[in-house]
């Protein structure tokens, strides 16, 4: 069955302070060539039967009314892993 | 008799908390359920505070799209009083009721404090038993706590008077311009992460300088709605 991967992240501007967590134990690790971490979501939806492009519409909608919640987050990608 | 509902959600702790502050004010206290497609008609809804939904996905999000928050959407249209605590502030922000969003407290951990509050705006429906500048003092425990907007919408609300209350002393979990809460731009929808209801009689209350446990400073929440609703 078709999957529908929708990847959100949070907004540029928006503090992530579990990326942030996650950047400061590299440093600690002493991984030090990365200068920050973003943490985002990825939803993989499971489709029952064929994916066109009226479901791919759907779930778009979906993405910015549920999935995301885009005063804070972006919907980064839609795609369609088989 | 003036009727306040309070909607119950998978997850919600605070519901009783809240009915039993909507009796001690002298009004009926009347349990909605989330599932259902009915306020039942009742003169006032409070959302409750907890963790509706185990928080998953976003705190909120999910219970933002119960069966009964399309009643809660028409009725906050027509002027309804609504009240957010917490959890149900979450909710009305995913509802895009109120302006802005939560996400994780700043410094990742859940709070739970007595917690200082200036009312910065005392013409909503749910603070007009208080004076602008007012300093009051209620219990507040969250992990998603951190109210973010971008800069245009901090500027709009802070232009409008949408800015309700500010934490005064501590600003517990990282939120812009210390906003602590914010109403619609009617003032008939407001919400909040620190909770009233858990400050409304003594023996229960947050801690006071005078004595322990005595604080009662959210009543006026609820006399504020009971007011607005009488004068109508």
């Amino acid at each position: 069955m078709p999957i529908i991967v929708v990847e959100v992240m949070p907004k540029a501007e928006i503090l992530d302070p579990q990326g942030k967590a996650v950047a400061g134990a590299l440093a600690r690790l002493g991984k030090d060539k990365f200068s920050a971490v973003r943490i985002g979501k990825r939803f993989e939806l499971t489709v029952d039967g064929t994916v066109d492009d009226a479901l791919l519409a759907e779930v778009r909608e979906i993405a910015e009314d549920m999935l995301a919640n885009t005063v804070i987050e972006d919907v980064v990608s839609i795609t369609v892993a088989s | 008799m003036t009727r306040v509902g309070v909607i119950t959600f998978p997850g919600s702790l605070d519901d009783r908390d809240a009915q039993r502050a909507i009796r001690l004010v002298g009004a009926t206290p009347v349990a909605l359920w989330h599932g259902d497609h009915s306020l039942d008609g009742v003169d006032a809804v409070v959302l409750p505070g907890g963790f509706s939904y185990g928080d998953y996905l976003r705190a909120g999000a999910i219970a933002s799209h119960a069966p009964i928050m399309a009643e809660v959407i028409e009725a906050a249209g027509k002027g309804i009083p609504v009240l957010g605590i917490c959890n149900g502030f979450q909710m009305l922000s995913e509802a895009r009721l109120l302006p802005g969003a939560h996400t994780r407290n700043a410094h990742q951990q859940f709070i739970r404090r007595d917690q200082k509050l200036r009312v910065e705006n005392a013409s909503t429906v749910w603070t007009n038993e208080f004076s602008a500048g007012d300093e009051i003092v209620i219990p507040l425990k969250n992990a998603d706590g951190r109210f973010v907007a971008d800069a245009a919408e901090i500027e709009r609300i802070e232009g409008n008077g949408q800015v309700v209350f500010r934490y005064v002393g501590v600003n517990p979990n990282g939120s812009m311009n210390d906003i602590a809460g914010v109403s619609n731009e009617r003032g008939n929808v407001v919400g909040l992460m620190p909770h009233p209801e858990h400050a409304t009689e003594p023996g229960f209350g947050p801690d006071m300088p005078d004595a322990m446990r005595s604080g009662t400073d959210g009543l006026r929440f609820f006399t504020s709605a009971l007011a607005a609703l009488l004068s109508h």
